[in-house]
């Protein structure tokens, strides 16, 4: 169970998590009992098969589902004290959400969809404007800005989401397996780009069951029935 | 996150819903609409019955024979009491014993076909009476003159003609100063009366006015008078007016036991007072079925913002994880509901005042303005209520059911 050693607190700390469905003899353990570590700068990427709580693990994180029991400190926060609105302002700050469905807003430009996490964080529509241009331009769709997803390859549609996730500077990048939609051009795309992210500093966890994505990571977590069964760091090259 | 933020994407979200935004609008646009037009019919139609009733003379009580009641023992015109005669609205008449009688006079009904050559009509109502007739019944000769105090002493066989009489037997000429026959006896024509329309029964036109003395000595006869048309001094005098006319009336008839009276008072007030209840009735009614079809506008915007927030789980769950707040989801889909009524509130105000231009049903459509208001002001209530319970939902899902939802 070794870990990329980072000389500072981890942004996210979990302790023996754990996530019941139902309860008695038909209880279900989505997640059995995880305790898990992960550093600033660090990126990871969660395997397993379905059902093995690998999208239950991002829930947990993603701050989008409660856990049943255990502990959860994010960014030293612990989320168990926090109310729905606190919990929706923690995930606007902290967290910028891709998933493997795009989740981007129908009939919505590609600018106000990334606008949006700041309109809700009460910035001005100026800052608004330049942060959103800026985030576009960074995943190269400044040539797309009035297009709505429909009009946008799913490659692009990824890639607004992504401009969407980071435009509000966000401590950690949570992907849902977000090249699950995508063909291989665009999948190389979109890992470059993540490549990108983590290397200006940026958190990043992903979740895959596809090995050749969960290589580019420079950790991989495996779990099985809602444990983590293998953690393993990539030896820097 | 600020309202002017909410309101852009409440905006937002009911242009991407273009057509669906629009019905919805149309449900309560027709609410208000209708309620405006269908109060405004109400008491249109109020106001055209109180119109026609003020038409028949202001202030006026008239006098007849029969007691009270209707039908059959009102009509039997047998030996029960004493008959009114021109003596009466000679008492009536007498400043004296009746200060607030503005002014009487005797009616005596004639039936009787009238010829100019071989032009024929019989007048729906031929009328022998006195002048002061003419300002009691609120009737205004327009070409020519009115019959004098004089004619009716002396007997004069003048008439003051109705408009349709005056077509019936002299075509587009000129009646004035003709001569016409009524019963074969010839009757000079002095005056026009102004057009009075037809009140749905009697066409109001085919009239004939004479001296009382000439109508009874050339066709009636000097017996009994049909009645007394009383103008009381002012509406407020009215119920005085009438109390002095019943003891006049009591006295000269030899009544003791008011439920024994040999005539009875026809009051222009009580008469107005009774159709204005009706009319009120009506207009109520008409109110209520309007204020339904605006309830179901209301309805309707629930049952679209409930569709509304079901096909939009999964945006709002995406709104939710990227930190929209429960207020700004509320707040959004609170505006959405509440634009949508205000729009509809605001074009049915519109519908209604261009609808309440057209004649409806025969009524010119009066606008009350208070069904304005409150049409207006239930609509936007309604936004406010009926899209509170779908908005409360939407904002009361968790993220994780809302991303998950398909």
């Amino acid at each position: 169970m070794a870990a990329v050693v980072v000389d500072n607190a981890p942004i996210i700390d979990l302790h023996d998590v754990v996530k019941q469905y139902g309860s008695g003899e038909s209880a279900i353990f989505a997640l059995d009992g995880v305790s898990l570590a992960i550093y600033p700068g660090e990126y990871v990427a969660i395997m397993g098969a379905s059902g093995s709580g690998k999208s239950t693990l991002m829930n947990v994180i993603g701050a989008l589902d409660i856990p049943s029991s255990g502990e959860y400190y994010l960014d030293g926060i612990d989320m168990a004290s926090l109310d729905e609105n606190q919990l929706a302002i923690v995930r606007g700050r902290k967290i910028g959400f891709i998933f493997q469905s795009f989740n981007l807003i129908p009939r919505t430009s590609a600018l106000a969809n990334v606008e949006l996490p700041l309109a809700y964080q009460g910035i001005k529509i100026k800052e608004r404007r330049i942060r959103a241009l800026k985030a576009l331009d960074l995943v190269g769709l400044s040539d797309r800005l009035t297009h709505e997803p429909t009009e946008l390859s799913g490659g692009q549609q990824q890639r607004v989401a992504v401009a969407r996730a980071l435009v509000t500077k966000p401590a950690l990048l949570l992907a849902d397996e977000p090249t699950g939609a995508l063909d291989s051009k665009s999948t190389a795309d979109l890992l470059d780009l993540f490549d990108l992210v983590n290397a200006a500093g940026r958190t990043v966890v992903l979740i895959t069951h596809e090995a050749d994505v969960a290589d580019r990571a420079k950790r991989t977590i495996r779990m099985r029935d809602g444990k983590i069964i293998e953690d393993t760091a990539k030896v820097l090259a | 996150m600020n309202f002017f933020e909410m309101v852009r994407f409440a905006v937002r979200g009911l242009v991407a819903n273009r057509l669906r935004s629009a019905l919805t609008t149309l449900g309560i646009l027709i609410g208000v609409g209708s309620v405006i037009i269908l109060v405004a019919v109400g008491n249109g139609s109020s106001k055209q019955i109180q119109d026609n009733i003020a038409k028949l003379g202001t202030n006026t009580i008239t006098v007849m024979r029969g007691g009270g009641g209707f039908g059959a023992r009102a009509q039997s015109r047998n030996t029960q009491g004493k008959p009114l005669t021109v003596g009466d609205a000679v008492q009536l008449s007498d400043k004296k014993s009746a200060p607030n009688v503005k002014q009487a006079a005797p009616v005596s009904n004639a039936t009787s076909v009238c010829t100019n050559g071989s032009s024929s009509t019989t007048p729906a109502s031929f009328i022998g009476t006195w002048p002061s007739y003419f300002e009691a019944k609120n009737t205004k000769v327009v070409k020519g003159t009115y019959f004098t105090n004089d004619d009716v002493t002396e007997g004069r066989r003048v008439a003051v003609i109705g408009k349709t009489t005056a077509s019936d037997l002299f075509g587009e000429e000129n009646p004035i100063g003709k001569v016409m026959r009524c019963g074969g006896i010839p009757f000079s024509i002095v005056g026009l009366t102004e057009t009075a329309g037809s009140n749905g029964f009697l066409d109001g036109d085919s009239l004939i006015i004479s001296p009382i003395t000439a109508v009874q000595r050339a066709l009636t006869g000097y017996g009994n008078i049909s009645s007394i048309v009383v103008q009381a001094k002012s509406a407020k005098v009215q119920d005085q007016a009438q109390i002095e006319i019943e003891s006049i009336l009591d006295k000269s008839h030899g009544i003791s036991n008011v439920n024994s009276r040999d005539y009875r008072l026809l009051n222009q007030a009580s008469l107005l007072a009774t159709t204005t209840s009706t009319t009120k009735v009506f207009t109520v009614l008409l109110g209520a079925v309007a204020a339904i079809s605006l309830l179901v506008g209301g309805i309707g915007i629930t049952n679209i913002m409930l569709v509304t927030v079901v096909e939009r789980t999964r945006e709002i769950g995406i709104r939710k994880a990227i930190g929209a707040r429960r207020r700004a989801i509320l707040g959004q889909f609170l505006i959405e509901a509440t634009i949508l009524s205000l729009v509809g509130g605001i074009l049915g105000v519109l519908v209604g005042f261009i609808g309440s231009n057209f004649m409806i049903v025969g009524v010119k459509p009066v606008i009350v303005p208070s069904s304005v208001f409150l049409a207006f002001g239930v609509s936007v209530f309604i936004g406010l209520f009926f899209g509170g319970y779908p908005a409360s939902r939407a904002a009361s899902l968790r993220p994780i059911e809302a991303l998950r939802y398909e």
